[in-house]
């Protein structure tokens, strides 16, 4: 902290380099806008409106509380960004409608008592997300 | 005190130490469900759990905040407060709102409180940290503006300062990019996108604003070092802070279908992100090296010196560990995020709301600085908590190294429950590790109490 440095430099130093920073990251979220299409699926989002109603049931019943989606969520139960191709949409619904398992001493999922119509949808979910290109993330099909 | 409305920061203070029992608590059943897993369960299951463990951290910190600028613009603008009275008012508002939904988290199934609070009507509930009904979120925009404006007019009529200048800035960023909460569409790579300018502008942008001006301030106040100086230093750290946090946000866009050029861009910008937090840690050695005066609160002082280490350790050196792309590919998603985020959390923003506190709270009872003995319990609790949270820290560390091994390094791996499985042992500590930082919590509030002689502030 030479003498020549003096507080209102500091400041027009923090002004300018925060606007200026901010300014290339509005230009790559411009710029992300521009290529997501190509990797998000949102033509599925259009052609079946189940995706939309399983991402609602998806958040309404809060399952990132235990676990991950694309490896965002909590750490408790499994990745479910791919459970799709891990599982299929069979072993997906059945597994939902025997919870909990009640076994002594074992991490617990509660009973959501989904219709079969609701299950179609969050299956429909989950087939959406695990087809969205994440660069080939997670290293293998465990998630 | 130097100005009679400062006292309304006594309020938010004592709320947020409430909130954070509540969070450790919350804690501690969550830390026991991960090895035995039917703990609690249906009456309590673990996202129910968890809602309560990082809405009352969110929560009181954001209580803390507040708390802090009312206590600092007061005395940093040399007026009394635009409104006490709005003050105290929006303080029973917010906590009330605070208590309501974590009574609607534990009495109402998730999906029957989003019907009950009008979820339907805007969708914004059901994700991570914003899990919160509509109403809440819409009492925080509200709670959070009034108080910015009881703020800012207060900074308006007086002087003004660096350190209410950045910290006026902390806060306005704050609630700005808290209204990305209410933006939620189907499409799931663009909601995680927003998601972030929530949640990673807020802990490695805005909230390092507050945290630098909140650190400034006390350590003027306990060193005596010219204000020259350190608002200075000040500029400096939240110059680094935004140049290298702002697009270091590009390191949560690496696998949620996001561009691959995020790999490079966030890689290069976050690895830098520890500078800062580095800077912070000299500021503070230097300023408290460099002191003109003995202030009778150690206490203080040393609260003071812990944000500076453990906010790099970890916010800075943990979150440097995972955060190279290609180091981020098999860390994503594993313990190892859970190491960072609690040390990260405690070591930036509840050791700087605790530094305030243990600065402030003093002088709004009236005195100089807690008795010796009750310094003493606090430094106790200090070292406590502090060495509690490396712990589970290191272990959380540990449980995530074997549990990435198990499950994505190895050449058969295994499903993400028999990894869990292997990795108990950990778990196990982790929670004893968890059981010392309540201790250290207990020690810290019974220090509140603990009489003696003490110097008239």
């Amino acid at each position: 902290m030479a003498g020549t440095f003096t507080t209102s430099m500091a400041r027009n130093m923090f002004f300018g380099g925060t606007v200026f920073f901010l300014l290339v990251f509005l230009a790559l979220t411009f710029q992300n806008e521009q290529i997501i299409p190509q990797r998000d699926q949102r033509a599925q989002l259009d052609a079946n409106p189940a995706i939309a109603a399983g991402k609602k049931l998806w958040e309404t019943n809060q399952c990132i509380g235990c676990h991950t989606l694309l490896g965002e969520g909590a750490y408790f139960a499994p990745e479910l960004g791919n459970v799709y191709k891990r599982r299929g949409p069979e072993f997906i619904k059945a597994w939902i409608k025997t919870q909990p398992t009640n076994t002594p001493g074992r991490r617990q999922m509660p009973q959501f008592n989904f219709t079969e119509q609701q299950l179609d949808e969050l299956v429909a979910f989950l087939k959406y997300v695990s087809e969205i290109n994440t660069s080939n993330w997670p290293p293998n099909i465990e998630g | 005190m130097q100005y009679k409305s400062q006292a309304v920061a006594r309020l938010y203070f004592i709320a947020a130490i409430g909130l954070f029992v509540a969070q450790i608590l919350f804690g501690l059943i969550m830390g026991l469900q991960y090895v035995v897993g039917d703990f609690l369960f249906p009456a309590i299951p673990f996202n129910v759990a968890r809602m309560v463990h990082t809405n009352a951290l969110i929560v009181w910190l954001l209580m803390g905040f507040m708390g802090a600028a009312y206590y600092m613009v007061p005395e940093e603008s040399e007026t009394e407060l635009f409104s006490p009275k709005l003050a105290v008012l929006m303080f029973w508002v917010f906590l009330a709102a605070a208590a309501l939904t974590v009574l609607g988290y534990l009495l109402v199934p998730y999906a029957g409180l989003a019907k009950m609070t009008g979820n339907d009507l805007l969708p914004t509930m059901g994700r991570e940290f914003l899990e919160q009904p509509l109403p809440t979120k819409v009492g925080i925009v509200v709670v959070a503006l009034v108080f910015l404006f009881n703020i800012t007019m207060t900074v308006l009529k007086g002087k003004k300062t660096a350190i209410s200048l950045v910290l006026l800035l902390g806060l306005w960023g704050l609630a700005l990019f808290f209204l990305f909460s209410f933006y939620n569409p189907d499409n799931v790579v663009k909601d995680k996108f927003y998601w972030w300018w929530v949640v990673h502008l807020w802990v490695e942008g805005v909230w390092e604003l507050i945290l630098g001006a909140i650190l400034a301030f006390v350590l003027i106040k306990v060193t005596g070092v010219d204000r020259e100086v350190i608002e200075k230093w000040l500029y400096v750290i939240v110059t680094l802070t935004l140049i290298t946090g702002i697009i270091g946000t590009g390191h949560h866009y690496y696998w949620i279908g996001t561009p691959e050029y995020w790999q490079w861009w966030g890689s290069i910008f976050s690895a830098l992100e520890p500078i800062p937090f580095f800077a912070m840690t000299l500021f503070a050695f230097n300023m408290v090296n460099r002191r003109r005066r003995e202030h009778p609160n150690k206490a203080a002082t040393l609260w003071a010196l812990g944000t500076g280490v453990m906010s790099f350790l970890g916010a800075g050196v943990w979150g440097f560990l995972h955060t190279l792309a290609p180091v981020n590919f098999y860390t994503h998603g594993t313990q190892i995020t859970a190491a960072h985020g609690h040390m990260a959390f405690y070591g930036a923003y509840v050791m700087v709301v605790l530094t305030m506190i243990s600065y402030a709270m003093p002088i709004l009872r009236g005195r100089a600085a807690n008795p010796g003995k009750a310094q003493v319990a606090e430094m106790w609790a200090f070292w406590l908590m502090t060495v509690s949270i490396v712990f589970i820290t290191l272990f959380l560390t540990a449980a995530g190294i074997l549990q990435i091994w198990l499950q994505r390094v190895a050449a058969t791996p295994m499903s993400f429950m028999d990894a869990q499985d292997q990795v108990a042992l950990f778990y196990w500590m982790r929670e004893w590790a968890g059981v010392v930082f309540l201790t250290g919590l207990v020690v810290y509030i019974t220090s509140f109490f603990v009489k003696g002689e003490t110097a008239k502030a």
